[in-house]
């Protein structure tokens, strides 16, 4: 089971979290790496008591359970480059949809067993090429932390979504015909992953992190070796990209998330839970 | 304690027991653990497997009241924790499975007896959770009063039903831990927070009492059991400790139980307290409590639609040891 992480005692020195040029640029970065963490770690977890069976409930939770744990470390980070006092629990409660800046592939609903895996899958492979970069290239020294910490535990997620889409890819008829159903709906989603902007522009530029393009291809490799294996067809490159997420503008489904996942901090402002 | 009117045998008085019967009787009252390969009476087989059995759905409905609050909790290290805490739940749920497989029941049988409505679960999985405070009271009282009954059967006879027990148990007491924790900062919060753990308790305080079955002298058949040595001790033991244990948790918190009969009676040395009303008991059992409906048709409703995630991967299973066959096969 996974430890709940908590902020370090032990922060080793990093120039960027003082650097006042770089603020809004690395300020937004974090929140789009916390709230992907978070918003996908809450549509995982409405599997909870819901599985398929009994090993992917466990498993199910015990995803969200890490993607809550990055949150709170990428969030945590944020509020802290930020410096009006803001903390990981302010930035995930007390924000509005517009202030997210998740990518739209993690706020769609979870659909059916084919559309949450295939989703995990998607975003996995990113998220695990992104991650170690940071951990191991990243000119962030906290950046490169938190990033190391994630990484055990997204590998893990990569290596069970992988497995599990060549399984019900290559399965039945059925959980083939489900599993292409959820690649073809998912797949305009995953240009907004290596989609850049400028805030991307200087988080590269500082050495941070690394340029998308870049991991763009290495996702297409990673993504097409996986796909093959499962018999599904994979969606042309370069299609059609549904964008916006990273800047703020959201499905309609991003205010029903936090709706329900803030209401008690707005409810009852000021109480300690 | 998940475990309700588990159905049992009448107690056989050893002048009736076969030689056998005696030899296992005497195991037992040694209290040496019997395994799965030993011999065992037939009734003692029957008796585990709806015991386990049951306890093991409770494990697997109770994830349900709880995840009911996991996408809105409060911040997101009470978010992480109830996560972790209804993880373990499943957790606990695959080891009574598994500790019910060693009798010769697999867990989709059992499954397929829970879905039909044959097999129970603990009628406290039957109450909703309506404010965030019911967290708290779930991992104060629900899991507390569960503790109660599951650390004595961590010396139950039965080897492989034991060793989970004492698994569970370390688990429990944490999440009991946690639950009081969260009852502490809404009791000492707002005073909204305080009527929400109020509220929460008031719900929750005669279920809780209801979770140990009914009253000793209705209880039927629990002789057996516990010569057995799968039942250690009578509900009604098991009540009156949890009462006195929980009084004094509450006045710290400064709620009240909602009873007004409830007093420190010094010549036993424990409280008097209201019985809970066993018609709404045995009304929940039959299928009428608050959520019986909802929480049945989550199980089937994750169990059916769950079908072709199971079939495929059982096909996938199929096709790549048919591969490696062929693979093998292909090399000699």
């Amino acid at each position: 089971m996974s430890e709940v992480e908590t902020n370090t005692v032990a922060t080793p020195d990093d120039p960027f979290v003082a650097d006042a040029d770089l603020r809004p640029a690395l300020f937004e970065w974090l929140c789009r790496m916390g709230d992907n963490a978070l918003i996908l770690g809450h549509r995982t977890s409405e599997w909870c008591g819901h599985g398929p069976v009994l090993e992917e409930d466990i498993a199910l939770a015990n995803t969200a359970l890490d993607l809550i744990g990055h949150t709170q470390m990428w969030l945590g980070l944020a509020g802290e480059v930020e410096g009006e006092g803001r903390n990981a629990d302010n930035l995930a409660y007390l924000r509005d949809a517009m202030k997210f800046k998740n990518v739209l592939l993690v706020e769609l609903p979870k659909g059916d067993m084919a559309v949450t895996m295939m989703r995990e899958f998607l975003f996995d492979a990113y998220h695990h090429l992104l991650l170690t970069w940071l951990a191991e290239n990243s000119k962030s020294p906290r950046v490169a932390e938190i990033a190391a910490k994630a990484l055990k535990e997204v590998s893990y997620h990569l290596d069970r979504a992988s497995d599990i889409v060549v399984r019900l890819g290559d399965g039945t008829q059925e959980s083939h015909r489900r599993m292409q159903a959820a690649l073809d709906l998912l797949w305009p989603y995953t240009g907004e992953l290596f989609a850049g902007d400028d805030v991307d522009a200087a988080i590269v530029e500082a050495g941070i992190a690394p340029d998308l393009g870049a991991l763009h291809a290495d996702w297409n490799g990673l993504v097409s070796e996986v796909l093959e294996e499962a018999t599904l067809q994979m969606p042309e490159p370069g299609g059609y990209a549904h964008l916006g997420g990273k800047q703020g503008r959201h499905t309609e489904h991003l205010g029903f998330i936090l709706a329900e996942m803030q209401f008690l901090q707005r409810a009852y402002p000021g109480a300690s839970w | 304690m998940y475990a309700q009117l588990v159905k049992s045998e009448g107690l056989k008085p050893r002048e009736e027991m076969s030689p056998e019967e005696r030899a296992f009787q005497d195991r037992v009252d040694n209290g040496e653990k019997i395994e799965p390969k030993d011999w065992m009476p037939e009734g003692y087989r029957k008796t585990l497997i709806r015991q386990i059995g049951q306890h093991a759905h409770s494990e697997i409905v109770g994830q349900l009241p709880e995840g009911n609050w996991i996408t809105r909790a409060p911040t997101l290290e009470r978010k992480a924790i109830l996560l972790a805490k209804v993880q373990d739940e499943a957790g606990h749920g695959l080891y009574l499975y598994s500790a019910a497989e060693t009798l010769g029941v697999s867990r989709d049988e059992l499954l397929d007896k829970l879905h039909s409505g044959n097999m129970k679960y603990s009628s406290i999985f039957n109450y909703p959770t309506l404010n965030w405070a019911d967290i708290g009271a779930v991992g104060w009282l629900v899991d507390g009063a569960a503790i109660m009954n599951q650390v004595p059967l961590q010396r139950t006879s039965f080897g492989p039903y034991s060793r989970a027990m004492i698994r569970i148990c370390k688990e429990e007491s944490f999440h009991q831990r946690q639950g009081y924790a969260i009852m502490m900062k809404m009791a000492f919060g707002t005073p909204e927070q305080k009527d929400m753990a109020q509220d929460a308790l008031n719900r929750f305080w005669y279920p809780s009492l209801m979770m140990f079955g009914p009253s000793d002298k209705d209880s039927v058949h629990s002789a057996q059991s516990m010569a057995w040595k799968i039942k250690i001790n009578t509900n009604d033991e098991l009540r009156q400790k949890f009462v006195n244990e929980t009084v004094p948790q509450a006045e710290y918190l400064g709620l009240s139980i909602p009873d007004d009969k409830l007093a420190w009676n010094e010549e036993k040395q424990g409280y008097d307290f209201s019985e809970p009303d066993w018609s709404e008991f045995f009304e929940v059992i039959k299928g009428n409590g608050p959520c019986n409906r909802e929480r049945m048709e989550a199980r089937v409703k994750a169990w059916e639609d769950g079908e072709w995630f199971r079939d495929g991967l059982n096909a996938y299973a199929e096709k790549a040891a048919v591969r490696r066959k062929a693979a093998s096969v292909a090399a000699e």
